[in-house]
């Protein structure tokens, strides 16, 4: 498979034309923007969590297809899932992209990312590494810095 | 569904092929493919002549200049001066006190806003720019204008991206002090009517700047014809080095204007008390300046020159005429930037697929485009878009360089449906 084939895998189009959970939560508990002004990608990710579980997210925005099947995949793939367990996915994926291009990434570690593994292929397109990540910093940004009570004001842009 | 079309008149005597020779990095590959540099906006190649004399300047003539009796310092001074002649002779100023080395086009407009701002601007005061000025004729003036109580107005644009010359008329008054226009808009390819700007603007006393950083490199710049009080370029857009540029402004508002920078060169006599400034235009260049770029932006005029900018002028036009049409036959595609008069920039949206995938698929072609918001930002935001992908033409550019993007752009469709 060439690199670009790689890259753009039929599941990352398919999440790219239709995007899971692209739509705002009306309640929710967390918010962050993730926003990359070298290429003007921006999205706004919510979440609601239920003591440490992820109960529901969603997000919204504009950019290119890497950063927005990045961001339906992730949402997919942590609902549900506890804070801690969504942190070490997200810990687990950023290793896999960040290696450099050469270095060979185990089958395995890739095999564990899920349905996430399809991105695996943005390492040998270093340009594109930050569209890959983008959902994950705003994602782990509403984690950290937001109020914990359900707000249902609508977030700042 | 490439098409050749008929070879005109012009191309054929264009000398293309010994004009791309003097660029070694055309034929150099990209991902194993020959390199189809379509990203000239954002910068453009550098030619034997530029790569020699810089090579020459830091083998056997550096040294610091203005500053020593010693031969070298004789040497690089009068390079360097030599330089902002041929300067001067290239966009037709009165004289070399009115053209000044900087670091870019941002920095002369950043030169302007501070030191014409600081000395003339007054609360209530209004300062024009367009819709279309790239960041860098946005940002200086919110800064001085909020220093100084200042008014920012924008002129508006219709949707081929043309200035609204009504509107701008109507938004001309006493209080007007300065108008900053682009001469050729990065992002959309608008030329825009610099001239019947610049007479509506003094018609009320402001002073005007043109931003040229598009238009050096593509059609015969003439200040004291265009009667503009202040232009500024980029060497790098120009065939030149990064880090050098010029801006020209007219001697009496220079003269008047409050230096920018303080420092060495700039001075006459410093003294704790009290310091007199140089004359022009040594009083807007504090510190040892970039020489090297200087005298390279020397040698690339000279490459322009040789190939005349009228020359240059019509075989881009063809280009564009060649690819606009290429481009606009592919389906799903619109191209952002419709303008009536255009320079060699095509911005176009896809319907499936964002810029920036554009942009890595094409690249794995060996094709070389811009995808972004190409700092103007504002821009996207008039056409409701995130982005745009941008291809911008150059004097060695080829119709094969547009057959080769749209097949790229065919692959890019293949992938995105
Ligand atoms: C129209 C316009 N103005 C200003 C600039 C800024 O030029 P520089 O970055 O060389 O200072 C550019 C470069 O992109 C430009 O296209």
């Amino acid at each position: 498979m060439s690199e670009l084939n790689e890259l753009y895998q039929q599941v990352i189009l398919e999440h790219n034309k239709t995007p899971r959970n692209f739509r705002k939560l009306e309640l929710f508990t967390h918010d962050a923007d993730g926003y990359n002004p070298l290429c003007g990608d921006h999205y706004h990710v919510w979440l609601k969590l239920d003591g440490d579980t992820i109960a529901d997210i969603g997000f919204q925005g504009n950019g290119c297809a890497i950063s927005k099947s990045s961001a339906s995949m992730m949402t997919s793939s942590v609902k549900g899932r506890t804070v801690a367990e969504a942190k070490e996915l997200f810990e687990q994926f950023h290793s896999v992209i960040m290696t450099k291009i050469g270095d060979p990434v185990s089958e395995e570690r890739i095999e564990a990312l899920g349905s996430l593994g399809a991105l695996a292929g943005v390492r040998e397109f270093p340009a594109r590494i930050k569209c890959a990540s983008l959902a994950w910093h705003a994602l782990n940004a509403a984690l950290t810095n937001n109020q914990s009570t359900i707000s249902t004001e609508s977030a700042k842009d | 569904m490439i098409r050749r079309k008929t070879i005109t008149k012009h191309s054929t005597t264009y000398p293309i092929d010994s004009i791309r020779n003097e660029f070694p990095i055309l034929g150099t590959t990209v991902h194993g493919r020959p390199l189809v540099y379509l990203d000239n906006a954002a910068t453009t190649q550098k030619p034997e002549a530029v790569l020699k004399v810089q090579e020459t300047y830091y083998r056997e003539q550096n040294a610091n200049i203005h500053r020593g009796v010693h031969h070298l310092s004789e040497v690089a001074t009068f390079e360097y001066e030599k330089a902002r002649g041929k300067v001067r002779n290239f966009i037709n100023a009165g004289d070399t006190k009115e053209v000044l080395f900087t670091a870019g086009t941002t920095a002369g407009i950043n030169l302007v806003a501070s030191s014409f701002g600081r000395t003339f601007l007054q609360a209530g005061d209004e300062v024009l720019i367009s819709a279309m000025e790239h960041h860098s004729n946005i940002v200086p003036w919110q800064l001085i204008c909020e220093e100084r109580g200042a008014v920012l107005r924008v002129i508006p644009m219709d949707d081929n991206g043309e200035l609204l010359m009504d509107e701008f008329e109507r938004m001309l008054s006493p209080r007007t002090k300065f108008v900053s226009v682009v001469q050729i808009s990065n992002s959309l390819g608008t030329v825009n009517p610099v001239r019947r700007i610049i007479t509506a603007a003094h018609a009320v006393g402001a002073k005007v700047l043109v931003d040229g950083a598009q238009a050096v490199a593509h059609t015969k710049v003439d200040v004291r014809a265009m009667e503009c009080d202040f232009y500024a370029f980029s060497g790098h857009k120009l065939f030149g080095p990064t880090g050098i540029g010029i801006l020209y402004g007219r001697q009496e508002l220079l003269d008047a204007m409050k230096p920018y920078q303080g420092g060495g060169d700039m001075i006459r006599s410093v003294t704790f008390e009290r310091t007199t400034f140089n004359d022009l235009p040594y009083k807007f260049e504090a510190g040892t300046p970039n020489i090297v770029g200087g005298i390279g932006l020397g040698a690339a005029i000279d490459f322009v020159n040789t190939v005349g900018l009228d020359a240059i002028g019509a075989y881009e036009q063809e280009l564009l005429q060649y690819g606009t049409a290429l481009l606009s036959r592919i389906p799903g595609l619109r191209i952002i930037g419709t303008a009536a008069q255009k320079a060699g920039v095509i911005s176009f949206v896809l319907e499936h697929a964002h810029p920036h995938d554009i942009g890595t698929i094409l690249d794995r072609e060996g094709i070389a485009i811009r995808t972004g918001h190409h700092c103007t930002q504002p821009v996207m935001q008039r056409f409701g878009i995130p982005a745009t992908a941008r291809a911008s033409i150059s004097l060695y550019n080829r119709t094969a360089d547009f057959d080769a993007l749209a097949a790229g752009l065919q692959k890019v469709q293949e992938i995105f449906g």
